[in-house]
C-alpha cells in the first residue's frame, strides 16, 4: 500500500529536523515501541508491539535512514520480523520545507506485509499503515510544538485531538534542547 | 432382484459414523511415544536461504530433534508423475522439489526446517525460534511475465517455462488455414480464476517405524495410498514396498488435493526411523492455504472460427498454465491431457488447435482440483461459444444444436486425440429446456425486472473424460504410472462378502454403492457386503479415487472379481446338486439348474468352499476369493446441459443464482441419492468459482486471501435449490457396468452457466458487457456496469 499526507508543524525546520534523527523522539512517536537504540549513521534497532486485525506480535528489526539531505529530506524505512506472525516492511520518504514561519512536513509511505500478518490482515493493512504513519507524526507534531503548556494545539482536528490526549508531553523535545 | 440393489436410493451406510463423530481420521490416531512435527516456512515468495540456525530453539523444552535440508541429503525429491513432451518433442523442465528447501525457498509455505517435540505445543514453540536468515528476492508472479524473463524460480534449469506443448501439433496448420478461410472469428481472453481446494479436514500425517520389523507405516490423508506408497518408496526415500505400509483411513475430503505426494509425508515417514518414535503432523488450516496444492490458474485467448450460419470451423487457444513453485505429482497433466483433449466439447468442430505453456512461479504448487482441467476446457469453449452467439445473433441454444455431435455419429473421433463412445446432447439439451422452463424465463425476468433486479439466463453443455485410464494409452502420453484399478473379493463361509478395493473412499460414499453393485450381481442383502479400502496391507495395488473413476474403474474391477467368484460358485454348486455348471444359474442368493427345480442357497455354496467335505478338490481348490485388476479400454465421457439463472442488482454488482438446473448422461446410476449429491457437491463449488472464490496473491507473492476471512467459500445462501436430472442415460459400451462417472460434473459445467447468465442479463438491459472474469464478485459486477 502507499499513501502521503502533508503536516505544517509549528516548529523550526532545524528543530524538526534534530527531532527526526533523536531515538528518543522515535521511541516516542513510533506506536508500540518498546525501545530504540543506536544513531542516524548506523541505523536504529528497534522494538515494536502492534496488532494487526487478529495477529499480534513484537516486532525486532532496524530502521534506516538514507537518502539524506540535511534539512531537507530523507528516507526512513524498516523491516520488522515477528517471529510466527510475519514481518513487516516499510519506507516513507520524507521533506521539510519551512513554511508560515514553521515547517511543512511531507510524506509518502509504503508498507507491505508477509507472512501470517498477509495471510491473515491484509485487508486490514492499508487501514492499519495509515493509522500507524498519523499517529506517528502526530506524536511528532507533538513532540517538536510549542507552546510548553499542555493545551490543545490550534487548529487541525486530527492533531488536536492527538494532542489533546498527549498534552503533558506536548513540546517536551523542544523543552529538552530549548 | 434385491431392492437396495443397482438403481436404489439407499442411504449412505458410512454417514452413521461421521454424523455421529465416530469416524476414524489421521488426526484421531494416536500411537503410543507418538511426537508431534511442526513445520518452519517460508514467509517469502522468493529468497535465497543463507542460514538456518536451530541453536536456541533445540535447547527448548521437550524438543527431541530440529530437521533442515542438511538431513536430507541422499533424500529424493518428491516426484512428478507425468512427463510431459513440448511441441519440438523435448521433455519438460523438472526441477528438484526438496523435501525441505535447499539453498532457495520458492513461495510462502515452504517448508525450511521441521521441529520433533514431546507436544504439540512445544514443537510450536520451538519452531518460533528458529532463527532463518534470508535475502528476498524479487518474486514471479506473472506468468507471461515470468516466461519473458522474470526472476528465474529454479536457476538450474535457466527458465520458467516449463513446456510449451502443442495439441495436436500437427492440427496446426489445418486450423490457421480454416481461420485465415473463415466468415466470421470470435474471440475472447479470459482467466480461470487459482482456486484452494479447502477440505474439511486438514491435511494430517503420522509416521511410524517398528525397529525390530524394519517396517514402516504412514497414516496420511490421501486418496490414493498405494500412489503414496509407490511414490515415496521408490523415489523419496527408498524404502522398498514391502517395508512401507501406507493407511489413508477415513479422509474429509479431497477434491484431488490429497491425490498427491507432500512433503510432510515424506518427512514423518524419514523422521519415525530417525527418531525411533512415530512422529505426527496436522496442518493448521492456515497452513492448507500455503500448502496444498491449489487449482485451476490459467489464462486464456481462445478463438472460434465460424461460418455465416454459426457452424464451427476451427477452434485455436494460447493458454498460460500456472504450475506454481514445484511440479506436483500430477499438475503437468492437468493444463494438457486432462484439458487439451476436451477442446471438441460437445461439438463438430473439425480443427481444433490449443497450446499450452505451462510456467513456473512464486505460488504454492497447483495440481488437479474437482474437475482438473476439464473445467477449464469447458469455461473457454462455452464462453466463447455464448459471445460468438451474440455476435452472430443467434440463439445460444440454437449454436450449440446446430453444432453437436448428433446421437448416431458415436463412436465419435475428435480431433483432440480422443474418441466419444456414447452421448445424446440433443436429448440433454431438450430434457434442460422443459427442466428448467426455459419458454418461462421472459416472464420470470419480467418479474425480476418489477423488483430492479436484472435477470439473465446462462446455457451451456459440458464434456468430461473420467475413468482414467487405459495405461497403454497414458503410457504413451508421458503418464509413469498404470492407472488400472484393482479388487479382491473375498467370501467368507457363512455368506458375507468383503470387497478390498483400490479406490479410496473419502466422502463419495463407496460403502453404500459398491455393495449395492456386489448385492445385485449375487442377490443377496447389501448388509452382507463389507467394504476395505485405504490400507496398502489389506488391498491389493489400486491406483486410488481420482477424476470420477471410482465406479468406471474401481466398480469394474470389483465386477470382474465377482464374476470369477460366481463362476467359481457355479462349479461347486454343480458339483453339490451334481449338473454341469454350464446349466447353473444364480438368481436372488440361488443357485438352481436349469429346467429343474433343483437348487442351493449361496450360503451353502460359500460353507462348501471353506468346509469343502464334499467338494471337487481334484479340480478346484477350496476357497471363494478372487482378484482381479480392470484396465479400462477408453475413458467414459460423461455430458450434460446446464441452466443458470441469475438476477444482477444493477446498483451494487451484486449477484443471486436464482436457479439452477443440471441434466447430466451418467450412463448408468447405482445410487440416485448419491449421485445427486455428487451433483450438488459439485454445482456448488462451481458456483463458489464463479461467483465467490479467488486464492488471491499481492505483488510480492504472499497470499493474502488465505484465510475463511478472505477466500469466500460458498455458503448455503448463495446458492438456490437445484433441479437435477441424470434420465437422459447413454451407458458406457466399455465397462461392465456401463456407468460414466459422476463426481466432478458439476464443478466442470456450471462456471460458464453463471457467467454466461451473468453477462446475459446485463446484455438484455442494454450494457455492453461481453465478459467478466470470475469470480463476478459485486465489484467486478458494478464496474462492468459502470464501464458499459
Amino acid at each position: 500500500m502507499e499513501l502521503h499526507d502533508t503536516r505544517q508543524i509549528e516548529a523550526s525546520p532545524d528543530l524538526v529536523w534534530a527531532a527526526i534523527l533523536n531515538p528518543d523522539v522515535l521511541k516516542e512517536c513510533i506506536p508500540g515501541c518498546e525501545s530504540i537504540s543506536g544513531t542516524p549513521e548506523a541505523g536504529f534497532e528497534a522494538v515494536v508491539v502492534q496488532k494487526v486485525g487478529p495477529v499480534k506480535a513484537r516486532f525486532t528489526g532496524l530502521v534506516q535512514l538514507s537518502d539524506i539531505v540535511e534539512g531537507q529530506s530523507l528516507t526512513i524505512s524498516g523491516e520488522g520480523k515477528g517471529g510466527p506472525a510475519g514481518f513487516a516492511k516499510g519506507g516513507a520518504k520524507v521533506r521539510f520545507a519551512p513554511e508560515a514561519g514553521g515547517t511543512k512536513l511531507s510524506y509518502e509511505v509504503e508498507a507491505s506485509v508477509g507472512g501470517k500478518l498477509a495471510q491473515l490482515g491484509s485487508r486490514l493493512i492499508d487501514g492499519f499503515a495509515k493509522k500507524m504513519a498519523d499517529e506517528f507524526f502526530e506524536r511528532f507534531q507533538a513532540a517538536v510544538e510549542g507552546p510548553e503548556a499542555p493545551e490543545p494545539a490550534p487548529a487541525e482536528g486530527d492533531a488536536a485531538e492527538g494532542a489533546g490526549a498527549e498534552g503533558k508531553k506536548k513540546g517536551w523535545f523542544k523543552r529538552m534542547i530549548g | 432382484m434385491p431392492k437396495d440393489g443397482i438403481g436404489a436410493s439407499i442411504k449412505r451406510r458410512e454417514d452413521v459414523r461421521f454424523l455421529t463423530g465416530t469416524g476414524r481420521y489421521t488426526d484421531d490416531i494416536n500411537l503410543r511415544g507418538q511426537s508431534y512435527a511442526w513445520f518452519v516456512r517460508s514467509q517469502v515468495a522468493h529468497g535465497k536461504l543463507n542460514k538456518v540456525d536451530t541453536t536456541a530453539a533445540a535447547k527448548m523444552p521437550g524438543v527431541l530433534r530440529i530437521f533442515t535440508a542438511k538431513d536430507f541429503e541422499g533424500v529424493g525429491g518428491l516426484p512428478c508423475g507425468w512427463q510431459i513432451h513440448d511441441r519440438h518433442g523435448k521433455p519438460m523442465l523438472e526441477p528438484k522439489h526438496p523435501v525441505l528447501a535447499e539453498g532457495k525457498v520458492r513461495h510462502v509455505g515452504d517448508p525450511i526446517a521441521v521441529v520433533v517435540a514431546e507436544t504439540e505445543a512445544q514443537a510450536r514453540d520451538a519452531a518460533d525460534a528458529v532463527v532463518i536468515d534470508i535475502d528476498e528476492l524479487p518474486a514471479v508472479l506473472d506468468m507471461k511475465a515470468a516466461v519473458a524473463g522474470g526472476p528465474l524460480v529454479h536457476d538450474d534449469i535457466g527458465s520458467n517455462l516449463c513446456y510449451d506443448w502443442g495439441f495436436v501439433e500437427e492440427n496446426k496448420a489445418a486450423t490457421d488455414a480454416a481461420f485465415a478461410k473463415a466468415d466470421h472469428v470470435t474471440t475472447l481472453e479470459l482467466v480461470n480464476n487459482r482456486l484452494a481446494p479447502n477440505a474439511m479436514e486438514p491435511r494430517a500425517a503420522i509416521g511410524d517405524y517398528d525397529f525390530a520389523t524394519d517396517m514402516h507405516t504412514l497414516y496420511t490423508t490421501s486418496q490414493n495410498p498405494h500412489v503414496i506408497r509407490l511414490l515415496m518408496g521408490a523415489f523419496v526415500l527408498g524404502i522398498p514396498e514391502h517395508k512401507l505400509r501406507v493407511v489413508a483411513p477415513d479422509v474429509g475430503g479431497g477434491f484431488g488435493s490429497k491425490i498427491y505426494h507432500y512433503a510432510e509425508e515424506a518427512f514423518v515417514t524419514f523422521a519415525a526411523k530417525q527418531l525411533r518414535r512415530p512422529v505426527k503432523w496436522t496442518a493448521t488450516r492456515s497452513e492448507s492455504f500455503i500448502t496444498d496444492a491449489q487449482g485451476r490458474d490459467h489464462v486464456t485467448k481462445i478463438e472460434l472460427a465460424l461460418d455465416k450460419q454459426g457452424h464451427f470451423l476451427a477452434l485455436r487457444t494460447e493458454t498460460y498454465a500456472n504450475m506454481g513453485a514445484y511440479l506436483s505429482t500430477f499438475s503437468t497433466a492437468i493444463p494438457t491431457y486432462l484439458h487439451g483433449t476436451l477442446m471438441a466439447g460437445t461439438y463438430k468442430t473439425p480443427h481444433i488447435y490449443v497450446n499450452v505453456k505451462a510456467v513456473f512461479t512464486n505460488t504454492v504448487p497447483v495440481d488437479a482440483y474437482r474437475g482438473a482441467g476439464r473445467p477449464e476446457a469447458t469455461y473457454q469453449i462455452e464462453r466463447v461459444i455464448d459471445k460468438a452467439a451474440r455476435e452472430l445473433g443467434l440463439d445460444p441454444l440454437e449454436i450449440r444444436r446446430r453444432n453437436f455431435i448428433k446421437a448416431d455419429e458415436f463412436p465419435y473421433q475428435t480431433p483432440v486425440a480422443v474418441v466419444y463412445d456414447t452421448g445424446d446432447y440433443d436429448a440433454t439439451m431438450n430434457k434442460l429446456e422443459s427442466l428448467a422452463d426455459l419458454a418461462g424465463f421472459e416472464k420470470r425476468r419480467a418479474e425480476s425486472a418489477k423488483a430492479g433486479k436484472l435477470r439473465g439466463l446462462g446455457v451451456n453443455t459440458y464434456i468430461e473424460a473420467c475413468g482414467i485410464a487405459p495405461s497403454h494409452l497414458v503410457g504413451q502420453l508421458g503418464a509413469r504410472a498404470g492407472l488400472y484399478e484393482s479388487a479382491t473379493v473375498r467370501v467368507n463361509a457363512t455368506g458375507g462378502v468383503v470387497v478390498m478395493t483400490g479406490s479410496h473412499s473419502h466422502g463419495q460414499g463407496h460403502e453404500t454403492t459398491f455393495p449395492q453393485v456386489i448385492a445385485e450381481m449375487i442377490g443377496i442383502p447389501v448388509e452382507s457386503v463389507e467394504i476395505v479400502h485405504g490400507d496398502t496391507a489389506n488391498v491389493p495395488m489400486g491406483m486410488g479415487t481420482y477424476g470420477s473413476r471410482s465406479l468406471a474403474v474401481g466398480g469394474s474391477a470389483m465386477v470382474k472379481a465377482t464374476n470369477k467368484i460366481i463362476a467359481k460358485a457355479k462349479k461347486i454348486a454343480a458339483h453339490l446338486m451334481e449338473a454341469s455348471d454350464a446349466d447353473i444359474e444364480l438368481k436372488d442368493g440361488k443357485f438352481s439348474v436349469a429346467g429343474t427345480d433343483k437348487s442351493v442357497e449361496w450360503g451353502a455354496v460359500c460353507l462348501a468352499a471353506y468346509v469343502p467335505h464334499n467338494y471337487p478338490l481334484e479340480s478346484l481348490e477350496p476357497g471363494l476369493e478372487e482378484t482381479a485388476f480392470y484396465d479400462p479400454s477408453n475413458f467414459t465421457y460423461p455430458s450434460g446441459a446446464y441452466a443458470c439463472e441469475v438476477e444482477v442488482d444493477p446498483d451494487t454488482g451484486h449477484v443471486k443464482v436464482c436457479a439452477f438446473t443440471a441434466v447430466d448422461d451418467f450412463g448408468n446410476v447405482v445410487n440416485p441419492m448419491i449421485v445427486e449429491g455428487q451433483v450438488h457437491g459439485g454445482i456448488g463449488q462451481g458456483i463458489g468459482q464463479a461467483l465467490l472464490e479467488h486464492a488471491v496473491y499481492d505483488g510480492n507473492g504472499q497470499m493474502i486471501a488465505g484465510s475463511f476471512m478472505d477466500y469466500a467459500m460458498p455458503r448455503a445462501g448463495d446458492l438456490p435449490f437445484y433441479k437435477v436430472d441424470h434420465s437422459c442415460a447413454t451407458p458406457c459400451t466399455h465397462n461392465p457396468l456401463g456407468v460414466k462417472g459422476c463426481g466432478e460434473a458439476g464443478a466442470i459445467g456450471s462456471p460458464p452457466a453463471v457467467v454466461n447468465a451473468v453477462v446475459d442479463a446485463l446484455q438484455r438491459a442494454g450494457k455492453k458487457v461481453s465478459h467478466i472474469d470470475m469470480p463476478l464478485s459485486p465489484y467486478r459486477v458494478w464496474s462492468a456496469i459502470q464501464n458499459a
